[in-house]
């Protein structure tokens, strides 16, 4: 078969359905050891002393680390992604309840934990920075007092927009509305959890680490960066990954002590951590609480959006964005509406919790910015009595606006944005919903019907505006076609489950006629593929795929020179159709690529200058962001006696440009819808008033499980990308951006004979029970 | 202690640590990693596996308690070379993707078509509940599942 667009079954399944995955966990090499962290149970504590006297004396101990063992390596702190640093092992103070203290290297991972439990650490408490809200009052206490000079919790300061002309818009406005929101502190929670094993060859030099990394480039430039080893020395092979959506994005203290670990003991070192550390300490996101207002006219024409944020980053600041967007993307709070006006304006702190916040499927912070807007858009349609739908529809941008510049100046590349709407509409027959919901209200009987429109802005990015580190985020790729005319394709970029080894080789498959079947795809192996940032912010098919079309053409071309070689004709006088280059007028004389492939390898003659073989190398700097978008409808039935909230139906239109292959694409929405349910009405990591973590188990932190899931129902509308070579956009995120407003929306929508105009996510049956009383609460904080 | 099981039709007898959980014993003794560690507390079910033809979740049973008893792991579902209809079913139906808690999700299906040759949505759906996937959003675990019950015999 040839050609490679279009639904067909996954290379990689084949090893999963066979248990036969490789993922970190399963990497078991002679002689390894087994790492574990000893953490601090205290949210803020002065550390008076750790003793590891007994620990060290366990017959199966083989290393004992603390902070002060790695400052004499000049380890004990780490930069994180954001240009701040963090504590590897904590040498002064703890900072937040599970950080790292102490790291443990013994024979099996069991005498490992036991160990632990032989370290004696003494501490002072301090009081916590627990509320977010307090952290910048005076007097509060000093969470970062590390950092020479700092006399408050106070990161950065972030705007967006036109402030005075915001202003203006506002003063002038007939209709204004304000709302207080939270986007709860949430977890990416991927089923594996995070992970290393790590390799330090002696002799050589070399460093090998099987890590779970969504972008190993970028993980042995840090490494290098941080340990000091040369990274031609360094090779960090991410194998099957199981799952990622930005937890795996960051590098964590225990990565840094499992090296540290096999240096010192010259043996390869496991460190797996388990699910508590892994809710508590590792890569939580979101902590966004916002202030939105909207200007409008009395008919419902939006006029402007302005927006106050305070970002919790935790006690390092460990967000994961471009250098140049400590809020991430949240610029894109205008949403998919044609405005006058904008303004944004974001502070973020520190609090004596977990660092972060990464990027969990939200393509930086555009989760939020969806959030926010999709809420207020429904906040002005209870303050108008307008139907959310028709509000939503009369501010729409229009397929003509396109290309456009929002007023932050994010410059959307392509849409229709009415006809998705009204594909949804149509798909959840919306008018007939609300007639029941109205019929349904005289019973007693409370329906939701809630809607988002979402745009996103993903594919990072152009490298003059984005960079991680200073490392600018263009992707490498290599594309050889071998003798036989069989391909193998490397590539930067590391699926953690979206299908890169399938979807891949049917970009290079359409390119060049071959089957996708004969196009092996080699990636997660930095020693093994070229240069560049890794998968996140569903960058890999608006720039890896990008680069690997294009690179395909490269062949393409070169395969033109060497075919007119062997038809010893002019290359101008060729023609190409899929697979084929032929002469001009004689379909019959056509030369496939497998035939090429071979020529190119032959003794056959080529003209000056033109190197034999069939290969073609490419770094691609993306020229703009994509603009995925979509329109999501929720249907949700409340029980006023008990706050509980049932998803009846949940009707989600992508519009991701050109899809490769439609499966996964449709595969990776329910993923995120499933993901946005559990957002808005189960997850959520709050802390009580000492600190504690109150989310460090599957036990307390909730996700949905198939019961709570309603089958999807999709739809699809189809706006390629004008710059894109094949017209793609991106589609990993875009439900899990889209859908907690959807979901959000409908419940609200269903307490409307209560008056409720919002209440903080997630809607738990006590928050809903809440909310209908009048009282709705704070969820980041313990339940008073 | 001496523990002996027979795990896929193949009888094995370790010497283990009173505390050894199943699924480190499944993993680390006996080299069978498709089976995989996610949870702790009995949430995940991405430690599925059969122990005397049920379910069981391996993070919270000690390998001492399998001791004489029967294992069935995702290893075990593939039979001479044939797949399971529900492993095909899977690949048909796109019900993975990460494939982490994949192999648990396919013991508990094979286990319910034993025991329920045609389960409708909703009686899939209630099988699984006790598993969780952070990829699929269920739809297509779901339909991977019909799709076994459908063919009984595998892809034809």
């Amino acid at each position: 078969m040839t050609g490679g667009f279009g639904s067909r079954p996954r290379k990689e399944d084949q090893r999963f359905i066979r248990g036969r995955g490789t993922y970190v966990d399963d990497v078991k090499l002679p002689g390894m050891l087994h790492g574990a962290v000893l953490r601090s149970p205290h949210p803020h504590a002065r550390i008076l002393s750790v003793d590891t006297v007994a620990a060290e004396a366990h017959p199966k101990v083989r290393a004992v680390l603390t902070g002060e063992s790695l400052a004499k390596r000049d380890l004990a702190w780490m930069p994180t992604l954001s240009g701040d640093k963090q504590a590897v092992l904590a040498t002064d103070k703890v900072r937040f309840q599970g950080q790292e203290v102490a790291f443990v290297v013994a024979d099996d991972h069991y005498a490992a934990r036991d160990a632990l439990e032989l370290i004696d650490v003494e501490y002072e408490p301090l009081p916590p920075v627990i509320d977010a809200r307090q952290a910048l009052d005076p007097g509060a206490p000093l969470v970062r007092d590390d950092h020479p000079g700092r006399a408050d919790n106070h990161i950065f300061d972030w705007e967006a927009g036109d402030a005075e002309r915001t202003d203006a818009v506002f003063r002038a406005a007939e209709v204004t509305v304000s709302q207080d929101m939270l986007y709860p502190r949430v977890h990416p929670a991927p089923l594996e959890t995070c992970g290393i094993v790590a390799d330090f060859e002696q002799i050589s030099g070399k460093l090998t680490v099987w890590a779970t990394s969504q972008a190993p480039h970028a993980h042995r430039t840090l490494y290098s960066m941080v340990t000091g080893l040369p990274e031609h020395k360094i090779r960090v092979v991410s194998p099957d990954i199981g799952g990622g959506f930005g937890s795996k994005v960051p590098i964590y203290p225990g990565y840094l002590c499992a090296i540290v670990g096999t240096m010192i003991t010259g043996r390869p070192v496991k460190w797996m951590e388990d699910r508590s550390e892994n809710l508590m300490s590792t890569a939580f996101a979101r902590d966004f609480h916002m202030r939105g207002e909207l200007a409008a006219d009395r008919d419902g024409k939006i006029r402007a959006v302005r927006v106050q944020v305070l970002a919790d980053h935790g006690a390092f600041n460990g967000a994961a964005q471009p250098s140049k967007y400590p809020a991430g993307f949240f610029g894109v709070f205008t949403g998919s509406y044609d405005l006058e006006a904008a303004h944004c304006q974001v502070t973020g702190v520190y609090t004596n919790k977990a660092p972060g916040g990464v990027a969990y499927s939200c393509s930086f912070r555009i989760t939020e910015a969806v959030y926010l807007v999709e809420r207020m858009v429904d906040v002005l349609a209870f303050e108008l009595d307008m139907d959310p739908a028709e509000l939503r529809m009369r501010n729409l941008l229009r397929p003509e606006q396109f290309p456009y510049t929002c007023q932050t100046g994010w410059v959307y590349d392509s849409g229709d944005y009415p006809r998705t709407l009204r594909m949804a509409m149509d798909l959840a027959g919306y008018e007939k919903l609300r007639a029941e919901q109205r019929a349904e209200r005289g019973n007693g009987h409370l329906i939701g019907i809630g809607l988002s429109f979402f745009t996103e802005a993903v594919g990072a990015g152009p490298r003059k505006d984005m960079d991680i580190l200073g490392i600018g985020m263009a992707d490498g790729v290599e594309l050889r076609v071998h003798p036989t005319g069989t391909a193998v394709l490397r590539i930067s970029v590391q699926t953690q489950g979206q299908g890169h080894e399938t979807t891949f080789a049917q970009i290079v498959a359409e390119e060049l006629g071959l089957s996708p079947d004969d196009v092996e795809v080699v990636h997660g192996d930095t020693d093994q593929t070229p240069f560049g940032m890794g998968t996140y912010g569903s960058r890999s098919t608006p720039v890896s795929g990008a680069a690997t079309a294009i690179v395909a053409r490269k062949v393409r071309e070169r395969a033109r020179v060497v075919a007119a070689a062997m038809l010893e004709v002019d290359p101008d006088d060729l023609e190409w159709e899929r697979g084929r280059w032929f002469v001009r007028g004689d379909p019959d004389s056509g030369r496939t690529i497998a035939e090429i492939a071979w020529a190119a390898h032959s003794n056959l003659e080529l003209p000056d200058g033109v190197e034999g073989h069939l290969d073609a190398t490419c770094v691609y700097n993306p020229p703009n962001l994509t603009y995925p978008f979509g329109a999501y409808i929720c249907v949700v039935d409340v029980d006023p006696g008990t706050g509980k909230v049932d998803v009846r139906r949940f009707v989600a239109v992508d519009d991701c440009g050109v899809r490769i292959n439609p499966m996964i694409v449709e595969g990776q929405v329910h993923g995120g819808l499933a993901d946005g349910i559990g957002m808005a009405l189960m997850e959520n990591i709050a802390f009580d008033a000492e600190g504690n973590c109150l989310g460090g188990s599957f036990m307390d932190y909730l996700l949905p499980t198939a019961l709570e899931c309603p089958s999807w129902e999709l739809g699809a509308t189809v706006t390629p990308s004008p710059h894109h070579p094949i017209g793609a956009k991106g589609v990993g995120e875009s439900a899990t951006v889209g859908s907690p407003p959807a979901v959000v929306n409908a419940v609200i929508d269903a307490l409307r004979p209560y008056g409720v105009r919002h209440a903080d996510m997630p809607l738990t049956p006590a928050q809903v029970w809440r909310a209908i009383q009048g009282r709705p609460f704070r969820t980041d904080l313990a339940i008073s | 202690m001496r523990v002996a099981v027979t795990v896929n039709g193949t009888d094995y007898a370790r010497d283990v640590e009173p505390r050894l959980l199943l699924i480190h014993f499944l993993r680390d003794e006996l080299g069978l990693t498709g089976s995989h560690w996610g949870c702790d507390t009995s949430n995940c079910g991405s430690c599925v596996v059969w122990l005397d033809a049920r379910p069981v979740k391996a993070c919270t049973v000690l390998a001492a308690m399998a001791d004489g008893r029967i294992v069935r792991t995702v290893e075990g579902l593939e039979r001479d070379g044939q797949l399971d209809p529900v492993q095909q079913g899977f690949v048909e139906c796109h019900g993975l993707q990460c494939g982490f808690c994949t192999p648990g999700m396919m013991m508990t299906a094979r286990w319910l078509l034993d025991r329920n040759p045609d389960p409708d949505e909703a009686e899939i759906r209630e099988a699984i509940s006790g598993q969780i996937c952070r990829c699929t959003g269920y739809e297509n675990i779901v339909r991977s599942v019909r799709w076994a019950a459908e063919h009984p015999e595998g892809p034809t």
